[in-house]
């Protein structure tokens, strides 16, 4: 399980290029992410972690660097291209759904995630049971409402509809940004553990970028730290364990 | 009566303006004026077609195949251009008038004598006014089916997707200019197809007949929505038609009122803000709250 799912060798990501106002947001950062790792990743504001998760997943082209799979360099592929392997969820929980179609469609859409897409029907109502079970291991109701549109659900409801369908076809590499800080405590801590279950259950390798230390410290094989665009810190088995929040505060008060 | 029979045939005729327009207008979420030009290069291409001697229905075909070259432009400008869609569609529908004028040779030519699609036996023995009801009602049945087939398969999803919410669709492996391009190919070539029709209804193609078309077609989707209610994407559809049909009975009130056909312009934009803003004066006048209060009996 230590075979390099994904590296990122000297990327360099800028925007604004080639004004006065550009800024180089990810400065030749290098990451090794094996198969299997449920990396943490911490950073304060600007230091570059959603960028990361940009130009990993295809939004964002980079300057310079390479970023490859399996061995295999998809810096330049599209970001259609990339969905094949990658699946994300985004904090804000509006971004996660199509509002106007239900559970049940947004479900099928997902599962065809990085697939061609022909003009055969859709069969969803074959579909139906399958997704109720689906459904019925996040606890929220979410599947007595597989035929309403998603628009009319909770934050909570969303989201975890959002991380079901980021899971449902399983992907090589799963990024989580900030998906439970939009959500009240209690329903983030709940999104929380089922996510921790899933990612250990079907072990998926996974990044999540969070802003809650206990969090950070909780989950995950490996916990990262970034700071101006490149990574400042990596620790992960038994040396993360060890790590306390005093040890990240004085980590952090040290670099800032 | 037969100016009832009338407007429905002229309702159905035009309905299919509104099926293509809700393509964009309520799928991909965007006002596309393009088919301001694309009316008239459809009716443009089917009249200049069949006076050069082509069949009436692989002309009506030809339009819309025209049609939907004009939409793939507006879609190459608009997703890969990056040229807003409202200017994207203004160029392209500027430079149809243009384009119409080279293919008809002259601003109005006329159908005298030629073959339409009308001219059929089995038409011509229909009552007067019922050729197009019946034209118009299998036209639509047909690209009504096709649209809703085509919107429940997988690709149909991925399109609605990509009107609904763009980021996910992309994450989802969607390619979302691809989705835009065919929508307003489809979309162009229906309302090229409904421009091949009315000229072939009407006897002529006018450079000018493009003028306020946007208008018509989404007076038949907000009617047919404001008419029936809450209803399923299927459904909707459906009511386009509709729709369509009851916007003629509007326009002949309004005839029958006095008002000169000059104004119908006029009219239509008025009667089509006035149903873009019920919510906002449901909201205002609070309908339901008087009309319960009227309603109920003292107790």
């Amino acid at each position: 399980m230590t075979k390099p799912l994904l590296e990122l060798k000297n990327v360099v990501l800028k925007v604004n290029r080639n004004t006065p106002e550009e800024i180089m947001i990810l400065d030749h950062l290098n990451l090794t992410i094996n198969a299997g790792d449920f990396i943490t990743v911490l950073g304060s504001n600007g230091a570059g972690k959603s960028t990361l998760f940009n130009a990993i997943g295809g939004d964002l082209s980079i300057d310079s660097g390479q970023i490859l799979l399996n061995g295999k360099d998809i810096s330049h592929e599209s970001v259609e291209k990339r969905t094949r392997f990658l699946a994300r969820v985004f904090q804000d929980p509006k971004l996660g759904t199509a509002p106007r179609m239900n559970v049940a469609e947004n479900l099928l859409l997902a599962e065809r995630r990085g697939q061609r897409r022909t003009l055969a029907p859709r069969h969803l109502n074959k579909q139906l049971d399958r997704y109720k079970e689906i459904t019925a291991t996040m606890h929220n109701g979410l599947d007595e409402r597989l035929t309403t549109a998603t628009g009319n659900l909770s934050g909570g409801q969303r989201q975890a509809l959002s991380f079901l369908m980021a899971t449902l076809k399983r992907p090589e590499i799963l990024l989580l940004d900030e998906h439970t800080a939009a959500l009240d405590p209690q329903t983030s801590q709940d999104l929380m553990h089922l996510t921790n279950e899933r990612v250990q259950e079907e072990q998926l390798t996974c990044l999540m970028i969070t802003h809650h230390l206990e969090d950070a410290l909780t989950y995950g094989n490996r916990l990262i730290v970034l700071h101006h665009g490149k990574v400042t810190f990596d620790v992960a088995g038994a040396d993360k364990d060890a790590l306390t929040t005093e040890k990240l505060y004085s980590f952090f008060a040290e670099i800032e | 009566m037969s100016l009832i029979v009338s407007a429905i045939g002229q309702g159905l005729l035009w309905a299919v303006l509104g099926v293509g327009l809700f393509l964009t207008f309520r799928i991909l979420d965007f006002a596309d004026m393009t088919v301001e030009g694309t009316f008239p290069l459809g009716a443009a291409t089917a009249v200049a077609a069949i006076s050069n001697g082509m069949n009436p229905l692989l002309a009506t075909l030809l339009a819309f195949a025209i049609g939907a070259i004009a939409g793939l432009i507006t879609g190459l400008l608009y997703t890969k251009g990056h040229i807003p869609i409202l200017l994207a569609g203004i160029l392209v529908m500027t430079a149809c008038y243009s384009v119409n004028l080279r293919i008809m040779g002259r601003a109005n030519v006329s159908l005298l004598g030629k073959s339409t699609l009308f001219k059929n036996h089995f038409l011509a023995s229909l009552p007067q006014y019922f050729d197009s009801v019946f034209l118009g009602t299998l036209v639509m049945v047909v690209i009504t089916g096709l649209v809703i087939y085509f919107l429940q398969t997988q690709l149909g999803q991925g399109f609605i997707a990509t009107g609904d919410n763009q980021t996910m669709a992309r994450s989802l492996g969607i390619n979302t200019d691809n989705m835009k391009i065919m929508g307003l190919m489809v979309s162009n070539g229906l309302i090229a197809f409904g421009g091949a029709l009315v000229a072939q209804n009407n006897g002529y193609a006018d450079v000018n007949m493009g003028i306020g078309i946007i208008v018509i077609a989404l007076a038949s989707i907000i009617i047919g929505e404001v008419a029936f209610g809450d209803l399923t994407l299927n459904q909707r559809l459906v009511a386009v038609s509709l729709g369509s049909i009851l916007y003629r009975f509007v326009l002949l009130i309004v005839l029958k009122l006095g008002f000169s056909a000059n104004d119908l312009n006029l009219l239509s934009s008025i009667i089509l803000a006035l149903c873009m803003m019920l919510p906002v004066f449901k909201k205002t006048f609070n309908f339901k709250h008087i009309l319960k209060r009227g309603l109920d009996t003292n107790d």
